[in-house]
């Protein structure tokens, strides 16, 4: 399972409490996107008009119920030289941030995240596929984890 | 803002002083926009005009009638003088408010009558320097100094200089910026210039794009025009005019109506227009080195010419379309931090820096793009499949159930200074991504992958047309890539001067 994993990587979690907010927004989303399925079904006489509801409903509550393994799955960790980045179970992906890099760093909250006090982190470089986001992170964790970002930029300063 | 600011001369225009542009910058935006409103005129005038000679009934009714029958001629023709003399007096104020200053750290441009602008950019963070001539400055011996900075629209634009000026200043605006200490103002001098006006917009409209005292003559790919045209006609938009033009003859021709044409036409002109410009863009085209980067020269009647300095570009890829490859030619993009506001179509003719040329042109294009790189392993990149051996790490066996035909071509080569990803057996492809510019590096495995055992890499640069990722790779082998593409990444940057390429040399 730790293929492609870079080998020592101690990883941080974010906060638990962020799986009750990435559990609402899934639900939500699954609910939605069922009920638009379901519109066929609802509107008109279509004989195999169940078909989409139920498909797309199995696989939000397959996503819903894997959620936890995913919150848990994403990680972090700040090295000597770059920030390290990792998330998703079934589709996993690693990034490695040089800090030098960094064109600026956001912290943003969502309605549901600034009620359970967290906030989200992003990280911000020239390439826009690098995208590198870090949900769940306690509002004190994240400002500090964003000046320290910045103070490690700072020193590794390169151009573009 | 005084109205004693020195009168321009070439090699004072980076003084540090404000300067303004090209006296005759009002005649040239106003001439551009004037013609474009005559054209307009004309365009709705044409019936007009055409029954003028043919004499049929005229249009009841419209203003130009009521202005005639009211016998309102010389107010009509008062108002539309009043009209241009405003435009003009607009576009004189734009030029007296239009001025630039660049020093040894910043370009700063002020503009606007109404809506004061300031603009100001550091000199080390230049991505470009581009000069374009549009046909109708070319007259004037006008010239457009575009100073690209990374961003969107986030260009400094000079329009217009006398056309001698605007190379010495971006001659003088290089050495700035490179940190070079010593200037180099004397042999900024040039060849002797005609002394009469004529004669010398003559000698300007012919010669070479290169001044002969910056650069080397010799463009190192010589680009015929036949091999541009065939290199348009094999082309998958070559292909789909022609399937448009095959089906509107044959339907036509079946069916006997012509209304068919109403559907076709329109597609078939974008699609022929498209073709043309890509022809005619490409024509005279140039490549050669400089001390501050590769110099690249396009265009026949409108010219441009731009200078990209060491270290801004951020990946290179070489591809090879499927109908080129009987012909054996190559086309090289590249991702640039600068991003204009230009349509499409400028936007692709920015990113193309080798429309079309051999393997070996090729080369040497890549020689001049990225000097550091090893040409063997390029040679090797471009090969139609991987020996064992050549240095490159391809997929497994396995992969071929999602690599049909490349998994012995798709593989990836780390060097010293840069990642080569060598991909597509149909359309071929080597995407170079030098470490200094990697912004960073990811390795994702997704269920189809996972099921396979494989894993994808992907390296992150700016945006652009090109997009450095492989997939299909051994797990262990992806895992080794994105350690050395991390750690190499950071090394690379730390030791990267080339914001400021020529801070190192010693003084000249």
């Amino acid at each position: 399972m730790t293929d492609i994993e870079p080998p020592g990587a101690t990883w941080r979690r974010v906060s638990p409490k962020y799986l009750v907010v990435d559990l609402v927004s899934t639900f939500v989303t699954g609910a939605v996107l069922t009920v638009l399925s379901a519109l066929p079904l609802i509107l008109g006489h279509w004989v195999y008009g169940w078909i989409p509801p139920v498909v797309v409903g199995i696989v939000a509550l397959i996503v819903l119920v894997l959620t936890p393994r995913r919150v848990r799955a994403i990680g972090y960790e700040l090295r000597e030289d770059d920030l390290l980045f990792r998330r998703g179970i079934m589709f996993r992906r690693i990034v490695a941030v040089p800090y030098g890099r960094m064109q600026l760093v956001d912290i943003n909250r969502g309605p549901l995240s600034r009620a359970l006090g967290l906030s989200e982190l992003k990280f911000v470089t020239a390439a826009a596929s690098s995208g590198v986001v870090i949900p769940g992170l306690p509002q004190e964790d994240a400002e500090r984890l964003r000046d320290d970002l910045v103070a490690r930029a700072e020193s590794r300063r390169v151009g573009l | 803002m005084s109205a004693a600011l020195p009168v321009v001369r070439a090699q004072e225009l980076a003084d540090g002083e404000w300067h303004r542009l090209h006296p005759a910058t009002p005649l040239l935006r106003g001439g551009i926009a004037f013609l474009a409103v005559v054209g307009v005129l004309l365009n709705n005038f044409r019936e007009r005009i055409i029954d003028l000679f043919v004499g049929a009934p005229s249009y009841r009714g419209d203003p130009v009638d009521y202005v005639i029958d009211r016998g309102l001629v010389p107010l009509a023709l008062l108002a539309v003088i009043v009209v241009l003399a405003l435009f003009v007096a607009g576009y004189y104020l734009a030029w007296r408010f239009h001025s630039f200053r660049i020093t040894e750290e910043v370009v700063e441009v002020r503009r606007g009558i109404l809506f004061r602008s300031h603009r100001k950019a550091r000199l080390d963070r230049v991505q470009a320097i581009n000069i374009s001539r549009p046909a109708f400055a070319r007259l004037f011996g006008a010239a457009k100094l575009e100073i690209s900075q990374a961003g969107h629209d986030a260009n400094v634009q000079l329009s217009y200089l006398s056309g001698t000026s605007a190379d010495a200043l971006r001659a003088e605006i290089l050495r700035l910026a490179s940190g070079a200490r010593e200037s180099a103002r004397a042999s900024a001098e040039s060849a002797p210039v005609p002394a009469n006006v004529v004669e010398r917009r003559v000698a300007e409209l012919l010669a070479p794009e290169f001044d002969p005292a910056a650069a080397p003559p010799e463009s190192v790919v010589r680009m015929h025009p036949a091999r541009l045209a065939g290199s348009v006609l094999l082309s998958e938009s070559a292909l789909v005019f022609a399937a448009l033009l095959a089906g509107l003859v044959v339907l036509t021709s079946l069916t006997g109506h012509y209304y068919f044409a109403f559907g076709f036409v329109p597609a078939l002109l974008g699609l022929g227009t498209y073709l043309l410009n890509r022809f005619t863009k490409s024509l005279r085209y140039s490549i050669a080195a400089t001390p501050d980067g590769v110099r690249v020269g396009f265009g026949l009647l409108s010219t441009t010419n731009e200078t990209l300095p060491p270290g801004r570009i951020h990946s290179v890829a070489v591809s090879q379309r499927i109908l080129w490859r009987p012909a054996g030619w190559w086309e090289i993009r590249v991702n640039r931090a600068a991003r204009g506001h230009d349509r499409g179509s400028q936007q692709q003719q920015r990113s193309t820096i080798l429309p079309v040329g051999s393997a070996d042109d090729a080369l040497r294009v890549l020689g001049l793009l990225l000097p550091g790189i090893d040409l063997d392993d390029v040679r090797l990149g471009l090969a139609a499949r991987g020996v064992p051996g050549d240095g490159y790490t391809t997929s497994p066996r396995r992969a071929a159930a999602i690599r049909w035909f490349s998994w012995r071509r798709n593989g990836f080569l780390l060097t010293r200074d840069a990642v080569l990803l060598r991909r597509g057996a149909v359309w071929r492809e080597l995407v170079i991504v030098p470490l200094p510019r990697v912004q960073s590096v990811g390795v994702r495995q997704g269920p189809i992958l996972r099921g396979l055992r494989l894993a994808a890499v992907h390296v992150h640069t700016v945006m652009g047309p090109i997009d450095a990722r492989l997939g299909a790779l051994d797990p262990p082998d992806a895992a080794a890539f994105f350690r050395y593409v991390e750690r190499g990444a950071i090394v690379a940057a730390r030791g990267d001067t080339s914001h400021r390429w020529r801070s190192g040399e010693a003084t000249a």
